[in-house]
C-alpha cells in the first residue's frame, strides 16, 4: 500500500526541472533544461511587445487608442508606482524597476499557460536579489560616502558589526527565497492536484491557477520591486 | 550504527510534517494584520487603496518564515538529502 503510493506518487507528480538536451562545453556537459526554454519564450513575448510597442510609440497620435492606450497605461502606472515609492529619486529607477517588474510578472503568470514558471528556479531568483543588493550597495557608497557607510555598519556600538554585516548579507536570500518558494509552493501544489487527483480535475483546477498563478504571481512581482524600491531608498537617505 | 533507507525516508516524513508546523506562525501574523486592515478601513474608507496595498506588502513579508519551513520540507520529501 504504503509503496504503491510513493511509487504513483514519483511517477505522477511531476514539478521538477528537466533537462531537455545537453552539450559539452570545456570538457563539462552543460544542460539546457525547461527553465530556460519557459525564460526564452517569456523574453521573446516580452520582445515582441517591446518591438511592436515601440513601433506604434513612433507614430503616435495626441489621442491614443487601442494599442497605444495600453502601452500608455502600463508604462505610466509603473512610472506612478515607481515616483509614489521613491519620490525625487524616482526618476533614475523608472526603467530598472519597470524591467524586473514586467519580467517577473510574465514568468509568474505564465504558469497558467502550462509552462513551468522560471521563477520557480533558484537560480533564476537568486540573480535578481544579487542584482538588488548590487544595487543597494553602490547606492550607499554613492549617497553615504565611505565615511557614512561605515557609521552605517557600526550603527549603535562599534562591535555591533558582524551583525550588522550579516543583516546586510541576508537581504539578497530574504528577498531571492520568498519569491522562489512562493512560485515553487504553487507549482507543486498544481502538479499535486494534476497527478494525484487527475481522475476529477476537471474545470475546478482553473479557480486555483487564477490564485496561485495569477493572485499570488503578482502580489509577489509587487513585493519584489517594492522592496527593491524600499531598500534602494533607503541607502539613498543620508542623515 | 547503519539505518536502512525505508527508515530514513520515514524519519523525513515525519520531519517535513513537522517543519510545516511553521505555517502556524504566518497564518496568525497575516490573520492580525487583515483584521487591522479591515478595522483601518472602516475608520477611514477613503484610504481603502493605500491601506489594501500596505497590508498585501506585510502579509508577504510576514509569510516568508513560513514558507522557509515549506523549503525545508520540500527538501526533505523530494531532494532527500538524508538518504544518499
Amino acid at each position: 500500500m504504503n509503496q504503491w503510493i510513493l511509487a504513483s506518487a514519483e511517477k505522477d507528480v511531476d514539478f521538477m526541472i528537466h533537462g531537455v538536451f545537453s552539450y559539452e562545453l570545456f570538457g563539462h556537459t552543460v544542460w539546457i533544461t525547461t527553465t530556460h526554454i519557459c525564460m526564452l519564450i517569456v523574453l521573446l513575448t516580452l520582445m515582441t511587445f517591446m518591438f511592436i510597442s515601440g513601433r506604434v510609440m513612433k507614430k503616435a497620435d495626441e489621442v491614443p487608442g487601442g494599442f497605444q492606450n495600453i502601452v500608455e497605461l502600463i508604462v505610466s502606472s509603473l512610472d506612478n508606482m515607481v515616483d509614489g515609492t521613491m519620490g525625487k529619486n524616482g526618476k533614475n529607477f523608472r526603467n530598472y524597476i519597470g524591467t524586473i517588474f514586467m519580467f517577473i510578472l510574465f514568468s509568474n503568470i505564465s504558469g497558467i499557460l502550462g509552462l513551468r514558471p522560471p521563477t520557480a528556479d533558484y537560480g533564476v531568483t537568486f540573480p535578481l536579489g544579487i542584482m538588488t543588493f548590487t544595487l543597494i550597495f553602490i547606492n550607499k557608497l554613492r549617497y553615504q560616502k565611505v565615511s557614512g557607510f561605515m557609521k552605517g555598519l557600526m550603527d549603535p556600538w562599534p562591535f555591533w558589526m558582524p551583525i550588522n554585516i550579516i543583516g546586510d548579507l541576508a537581504v539578497p536570500v530574504s528577498l531571492s527565497l520568498r519569491l522562489f518558494a512562493n512560485v515553487l509552493s504553487g507549482t507543486v501544489m498544481m502538479a499535486l492536484v494534476y497527478g494525484l487527483l487527475s481522475k476529477i480535475a476537471y474545470a475546478w483546477p482553473a479557480a486555483l491557477h487564477v490564485y496561485f498563478d495569477l493572485f499570488s504571481g503578482a502580489i509577489q512581482t509587487y513585493v519584489f520591486s517594492m522592496l527593491t524600491m524600499t531598500y534602494i531608498s533607503d541607502a539613498m537617505t543620508t542623515d | 550504527m547503519e539505518f536502512n533507507r525505508e527508515f530514513i525516508l520515514g524519519c523525513s516524513a515525519i520531519g517535513a510534517g513537522l517543519a510545516v508546523i511553521a505555517g502556524i506562525g504566518p497564518g496568525v501574523g497575516q490573520g492580525i494584520a487583515a483584521g487591522h486592515a479591515a478595522a483601518a478601513v472602516g475608520r477611514n474608507p477613503g484610504a481603502k487603496g493605500d491601506v489594501t496595498s500596505t497590508m498585501l506588502l506585510g502579509q508577504a513579508v510576514a509569510e516568508t518564515t513560513g514558507l522557509y519551513g515549506l523549503l525545508i520540507a520540500m527538501l526533505l520529501l523530494f531532494v532527500k538529502p538524508l538518504a544518499k
